[in-house]
């Protein structure tokens, strides 16, 4: 039966005389070969050339603030439970007097974690998210050392402060916030 | 009446182009091994080392230094004092050979004319033929200094296919020597300046061809390097080698590489003669500057053999070890010996 009309035959004629010499089929190799040397190399020399993300491409997470620099996670676990790959964990704790310029409502993540080496990165935490607390960025994690380095804590994740650190905030939120607003 | 009173300047001169036909030859070496990785890059659509330096320069440094400072392992159960021979054995051959091509004409310097030979001795042909049988040596007591089967195994790959194919390539050289009538160099370059400046090439096609394979088998290069084809046989004859002394193995291969391009140019090629069919002597350029250029055309003609050298290793798969065999017995050594009848049948019957 045939699948597809792609397939050609084997070629199994004995050899003729000029293919018996060898010589005129290896000079036909390097001819091959030597026009391949004039031809275009798709590589990218990665650290000084970058290839550009898709606009859609989900990378590592953020933890998201407000405007005033609050984070906006209420540590309600609905990105946990979303989490196919159960990548994350978490903890919460009341908010106490005096901590209102930290969270933005009374409950909030003590302990946030994700094992970037579970995560599949396919952005449902981002869907469940009520608060718009944690969305995919545009970067992706580096390698590392040991396990241990993949777990990402909140430290690692918290977006830059939006009034202390203006400048990474603004490169924190990347051409994917931008696009959003 | 002075037989043994030396010209010291003589000896001033040659130590000096010994130094830097050396130099040469480690430069050139160092710079195949990355022109190796930077062609086989092209061919394959990559880019090649790039890091070293601008556009990977240092490449061959950084490879030189790693190698040096790499663990030296001697196995316990090599003879040690062969292990060690044997590096330095195929080092020496192919350094060896250097010293009868002749790299120029003559320079006229501080009123002395300096020959850019070394040695202009008068079976110059014959001593590049013993000194390469001599690698045979370096592979075959370093593959079985190494006690190890698979070392052993290519070492004797090696040396046969090395001693099978030096029958050829002698075969095709005799045709060569026909023409010119003398085993020296210097006269078989001037053979190819004289006259209507034709090179042997035109007159020796099949001649060249034949010596042309021949010297990828005598080099170990694809699509004949049997013995150190990784996949049968590991890594070959010196797999139990590490650090410098593996490094010498590998060098050797290019300073191999490096002088049969040059003893190609030479033969065939016209040596330090800058065009065929010109006679340069009436560009009305000094001698010095003529002889300047001529260095420089055969370096030329060297890069471009060392170049195909390159370009047929990253276009060939290797040989299977009978079709090697095969091929240098069943048909190069007859074509040899046809080529060298018709020669030798043609000079005779234009003498008549």
């Amino acid at each position: 039966m045939q699948l597809t009309n792609r397939a050609t035959a084997v070629d199994r004629r004995p050899m003729n005389t000029l293919e018996k010499i060898y010589l005129w089929n290896i000079l036909k190799g390097m001819a091959v070969t030597f026009k391949h040397m004039f031809k275009k190399r798709p590589t990218i020399n990665y650290p000084e050339q970058k290839r550009p993300f898709s606009q859609v491409f989900r990378g590592l997470h953020v933890l998201n603030r407000d405007a005033e620099g609050r984070e906006n996670c209420t540590a309600c676990g609905l990105c946990a439970v979303a989490c196919p790959a159960e990548a994350i964990t978490m903890e919460a704790a009341e908010r106490l007097p005096g901590e209102e310029h930290l969270y933005r409502e009374e409950k909030y993540a003590a302990k946030y974690e994700i094992n970037m080496l579970r995560c599949i990165f396919c952005g449902l935490c981002e869907e469940a998210c009520p608060k718009d607390a944690i969305y995919l960025s545009q970067t992706f994690a580096p390698a590392n050392y040991g396990r241990k380095g993949f777990i990402y804590k909140k430290e690692d994740l918290l977006i830059p402060h939006p009034v202390n650190e203006p400048e990474a905030y603004k490169k924190a939120l990347g051409e994917k916030a931008a696009l959003k607003n | 009446m002075y037989l043994l009173a030396l010209d010291l300047w003589l000896i001033v001169e040659k130590a000096v182009l010994i130094f830097c036909i050396i130099g040469l030859s480690f430069f050139i070496a160092m710079y195949t091994t990355l022109a190796e990785r930077k062609v086989a890059a092209w061919m394959q659509d990559r880019r090649g080392p790039s890091r070293a330096g601008p556009w990977g320069i240092f490449q061959p440094l950084a490879d030189g230094g790693k190698l040096f400072f790499k663990e030296e392992i001697i196995p316990l159960a090599s003879s040690k004092f062969l292990f060690i021979l044997g590096p330095a054995m195929a080092m020496t051959t192919a350094l060896l050979t250097s010293a009868v091509i002749p790299w120029g004409g003559n320079l006229h310097l501080f009123g002395r004319d300096i020959s850019l030979q070394i040695a202009d001795i008068n079976i110059g042909i014959l001593y590049i033929f013993g000194v390469v049988s001599l690698g045979v040596y370096g592979i075959m007591i370093g593959g079985w200094a190494s006690n190890n089967k698979f070392s052993l195994l290519a070492a004797i790959r090696g040396a046969s296919q090395m001693i099978s194919y030096e029958l050829a390539m002698g075969l095709a050289l005799i045709a060569v020597l026909m023409l010119t009538g003398t085993l020296q160099m210097s006269g078989i370059v001037g053979n190819q300046m004289t006259g209507n400046n034709l090179w042997h090439i035109f007159l020796q096609p099949l001649g060249f061809i034949i010596f042309f394979v021949c010297a990828l088998a005598e080099c170990n290069r694809t699509p004949f390097d049997l013995p150190e084809a990784e996949n049968e046989l590991n890594f070959g004859y010196h797999q139990e080698y590490s650090s410098m002394k593996l490094g010498f193995y590998l060098f050797a291969e290019y300073i191999n590489m490096f002088i049969s391009s040059a003893v190609m140019a030479t033969l065939f090629f016209g040596g330090y003669d800058i065009l065929p069919f010109v006679d340069e002597t009436k560009w009305g350029l000094s001698e010095n500057m003529l002889t300047i250029l001529g260095f420089c055309a055969l370096m030329a003609k060297t890069f471009f053999f060392l170049f195909v050298f390159i370009w047929i290793r990253w276009t060939i798969p290797r040989f299977r070890y009978d079709q090697l065999m095969a091929l240098g017995w069943k048909k190069l050594i007859p074509l040899a010996l046809a080529n060298m009848i018709i020669t030798a049948a043609v000079i005779l019957w234009l003498k008549k």
